[in-house]
């Protein structure tokens, strides 16, 4: 039931930490929690003293004889909603009273699998949809057990007895008691089997824009993210890393470092030199001072103009075929106008507000882990095979994520075991701090891609033939998920959104060409969608123009047989006014494209100056992510997303010189601001189809809509991001 | 020492006058609220109140806050009363919240500035703060909504 059930409870002050931020009570249930205790207000639970919850019927759920509720959540808060979705919907299963609702993040324990991936993790826009049964028979469990309680004290046909606002009622008798009061003889009961569900046309909470449970805590300054963990002895480390990827130190001379008042220890781990000291500061200035020679490897000369034309030479040859359908060359060759353009798409980095940073607390007997991590169970096992433990003797406390985006599940645990290594080096709880620059200059990037299209259309302008080659690093390649998750050489995360383009055509082949880079690549929000949905509705909207076709009426002939497709593109295009008249020197664009099981399209209103200067006025996106929990996190999520794609569009970019990343921080790797960003109107179809995810399916469309309007307002094509007016033909 | 006036209370402290205003108060005050985002006056995440005006504490050395009075996320109001912050969670602006706090002291000098501000003000005071969860749509709705309630509340 609860994460250790037959383990001997910890002993207490078995280390500096365990004394101030974990909580163990024994519940009445027999069940030993073990709760993070973090300094915090709002909705986030505290286990108060004297109140040990005493009903726990699973892992998921606790209730105090206060009538708080506490669900325990096993995906990681990155900014996604998880803390609000997954609690309705336990509590809408519960029929709890909403404002007596709580969230507790999960420790590290197989009860808390991702249920699709088998491992505890939070990505692929996957939390709600894959959560949503398990949640829903927790809730559903617990409200019979409750029930059951107040049937026996009452002496009535649990039959008889209903649920509504956190109590259980018996109208005949009109008696009513609340879950608190129920909650210790519902203890005693045991789980029904099977457990009763709703009937959705009954539930309260879900499919309404309930407010978020861990707002409070984040506009007081209250809420604890993993840069903000402190402990009695905690030291701060930064650590000096290789400029260049695969580099290693050749000699380091820490005499002016040790100097620097407040730096305790200089260390030498696999990934550099860390300087741990008593803060943030002394660390940083401690690690000015050092001086390091670098063995820089065979990365020492690398560079993005000469990967660009090895790329370009790549998508000459023939690729791996990801999918085939016709003779897509023939039927190229009969066409009565034939189309060829590039897409390229630079190197991303994550750029999440809080950069990376891990607090390790190392002793002989155990390892605990503060951080906010999207990788629990890998990141456990790396630490324990570093520390020298077995994963149970590692605990890893999930604290809120300052942004994730995929940077946080790295399938080598890099900064969690980096961390572990600083500890183990320093002898210290230590807490390392990445800079900045330290995060855009560490790797895990979204890989750069370059994309090769051919297509022909009849004198009609109808679409006979699609051919697309993708050239660029795999991010699969080299991780322990290359095995299950490649096929035939074809990396999923590099093709999707390509080889499953949804348009009826008949001759048409994606090949892809996987390229070992030594440049640590990673999913990046959206993953291969990011640019894969540049590359197809870009394209699409060449060969329309090609054929003399309106972008938007061309794809909804295309999109006949895909409704899902179909039904955003159309929704999208009304909201928009498609066709309608707009200021001169407007324009309007259109993207349509699924990812993570849900559908978007995007409709962008742009302009451009004299000057070459992109100004996004307006972004009308549709979802379609089937049957949904919270539609104001739905809106959140989106216009986010179409946020993120539009910084990507017309900002990012990453560079390579003499083995080295040119950008650092903000000024040269600009994120989108607030008076830059447009109106984005956010409209969600309301279908009973098998749900989809929310996170990741906002970005996609943004480039090509944007890209799309840009044509229309200007006649020139953007084929490389970021936009740059100066290159478009 | 330097002496500082910190959400109303004076602080002696014995450090580097060179320490960034920012890292006084997380790593000597535990005054967690205010964010590290770039180090380099750019993201406005570590953004506090000097005399009542908007400062990069990232880039602010300690012994130019000496005598002066400093407000963090955590003096803003003791118990989320402030009209922003009951905005902020009417309108259920915050993502991952990491730039919140950022974000919110610079619509309070805005607020005191300007207590009717128009999209354009909110754009001019709020263009140095950046969320890359991208909640600016809500950012500008609540700043509006802080700026009703204060009238009616007759705060800030």
């Amino acid at each position: 039931m609860t994460m250790t059930r037959g383990r001997e409870p910890a002993v207490p002050a078995a280390g500096l930490l365990r004394r101030d931020f974990l909580k163990v009570t024994v519940s009445a249930g027999g069940g030993l929690l073990i709760g993070f205790c973090l300094p915090g207000t709002g909705a986030r639970a505290e286990a108060a003293a004297g109140d040990p919850a005493p009903f726990a019927p699973n892992a998921f759920v606790r209730i105090g004889a206060d009538d708080r509720v506490t669900v325990i959540v096993n995906h990681s808060e990155m900014g996604q909603g998880v803390f609000t979705a997954l609690p309705m919907i336990l509590a809408e299963e519960l029929d709890a009273d909403w404002t007596k609702v709580r969230f507790e993040p999960a420790p590290v324990d197989p009860v808390y699998n991702h249920p699709v991936f088998g491992m505890q993790m939070t990505g692929g826009s996957t939390s709600t949809w894959s959560s949503f049964d398990q949640f829903r028979k927790a809730g559903a469990a617990a409200r019979a057990m409750l029930v059951a309680a107040a049937a026996q004290r009452w002496k009535v046909d649990p039959a008889a007895c209903r649920t509504e606002n956190g109590t259980v009622v018996h109208a005949p008798s009109n008696r009513r008691l609340s879950y608190g009061q129920l909650a210790e003889e519902a203890a005693r009961l045991t789980p029904p089997s099977p457990v009763a569900l709703k009937d959705p046309k009954d539930f309260k909470l879900i499919g309404r824009p309930v407010k978020r449970l861990d707002t409070p805590e984040k506009t007081n300054g209250k809420g604890v993210f993993g840069i903000d963990v402190t402990g009695p002895g905690m030291l701060t480390a930064v650590v000096a890393r290789s400029p260049v990827f695969g580099g290693r130190v050749k000699s380091v001379d820490a005499e002016r470092a040790k100097a620097v008042p407040g730096v305790r220890k200089v260390v030498q781990v696999p990934s550099g030199v860390a300087v741990v000291a008593d803060g943030f500061w002394p660390a940083r200035r401690g690690r000015e001072a050092l001086r390091i020679e670098w063995d820089e490897g065979p990365m020492a000369d690398f560079s993005t103009a000469r990967q660009r034309q090895q790329y370009a030479e790549q998508a000459r040859q023939p690729g791996l075929v990801a999918r085939k359908e016709g003779d897509p060359l023939s039927a190229l060759g009969s066409a009565a106008k034939k189309v060829e353009a590039v897409y390229e798409v630079p190197y991303l980095s994550h750029a999440m507000m809080e950069p990376l940073n891990c607090a390790v607390d190392l002793r002989a007997d155990g390892c605990e882990i503060w951080t906010g991590t999207q990788f629990q169970t890998m990141d456990r096992a790396t630490a324990a095979e570093v520390a020298g433990l077995k994963p149970e003797q590692v605990q890893i406390h999930t604290t809120l994520l300052g942004g994730g985006f995929g940077r946080r599940a790295t399938p080598t645990s890099d900064f969690v075991r980096e961390a572990v290594h600083v500890a183990k080096a320093a002898g210290a709880p230590v807490k390392v701090i990445w800079t900045r620059e330290d995060d855009m200059h560490g790797g895990y990037y979204r890989p750069a891609y370059y994309h090769a299209l051919a297509g022909g259309v009849d004198a009609s302008g109808n679409l006979l033939a699609w051919s697309h080659r993708i050239v660029g690093q795999s991010i699969l390649a080299g991780t322990p998920f290359e095995q299950a998750m490649v096929k035939n050489g074809i990396d999923d995360t590099a093709v999707e959104g390509a080889s499953d383009l949804p348009y009826a055509i008949p001759n048409l082949s994606v090949e892809y060409h996987p390229m070992k880079v030594g440049v640590p690549v990673l999913w990046w929000r959206s993953v291969g969608h990011s640019h894969t949905a540049f590359a197809t509705e870009c394209f699409l909207d060449e060969l329309a123009a090609a054929g003399g076709k309106d972008p938007f009426e061309l794809r909804r002939a295309l999109l006949a047989k895909a409704p899902r497709h179909k039904g955003v593109l159309e929704l999208a295009a009304e909201k928009a006014g498609w066709g309608k008249p707009l200021p001169a020197g407007r324009a309007r664009g259109i993207a349509v494209h699924a990812s993570f099981e849900s559908y978007t399209a995007q409709v962008a209103e742009v302009s451009v100056d004299g000057a070459g200067k992109v100004r996004v006025h307006r972004v009308v996106c549709a979802i379609d992510c089937g049957r949904y929990v919270n539609p104001g996190i739905i809106e959140a999520q989106t216009q986010g997303g179409a946020i993120f794609g539009l910084t990507a569009a017309l900002y990012g970019e990453l560079t390579f010189d003499q083995g080295r990343v040119q950008q650092s921080n903000f000024h040269d790797y600009p994120m989108l601001r607030i008076n830059e960003t447009p109106d984005i109107e956010v409209h969600i179809v309301q279908n009973d189809e098998k749900s989809g995810g929310v996170g990741e399916p906002g970005v996609p469309c943004t480039a090509p809509a944007v890209v799309n309007a840009i044509f229309a307002a200007t006649g020139k094509r953007v084929r490389r991001l970021p936009i740059r007016m100066s290159e478009a033909g | 020492m330097i002496s500082l006036i910190v959400n109303k209370r004076r602080v002696d402290l014995d450090v580097d006058p060179s320490t960034p205003l920012l890292w006084v108060l997380r790593d000597n005050l535990g005054l967690n609220g205010t964010k590290y985002g770039c180090g380099m006056a750019q993201c406005g995440a570590c953004t506090v109140h000097v005399d009542g005006q908007a400062v990069r504490s990232c880039v602010a050395p300690v012994s130019r806050a000496a005598g002066r009075e400093i407000t963090t996320i955590e003096g803003l109001s003791p118990d989320l009363s402030h009209p922003l912050q009951r905005a902020w969670i009417e309108v259920d602006v915050p993502q991952c919240g990491y730039c919140q706090s950022g974000q919110i002291m610079s619509a309070a000098v805005l607020l005191k500035e300007k207590p009717k501000p128009t999209d354009e003000d909110i754009d001019q005071a709020l263009t140095g703060n950046i969320c890359r969860c991208g909640t600016y749509p809500r950012i500008r709705r609540a700043v509006h909504r802080a700026a009703e309630l204060a009238a009616e509340g007759g705060r800030p």
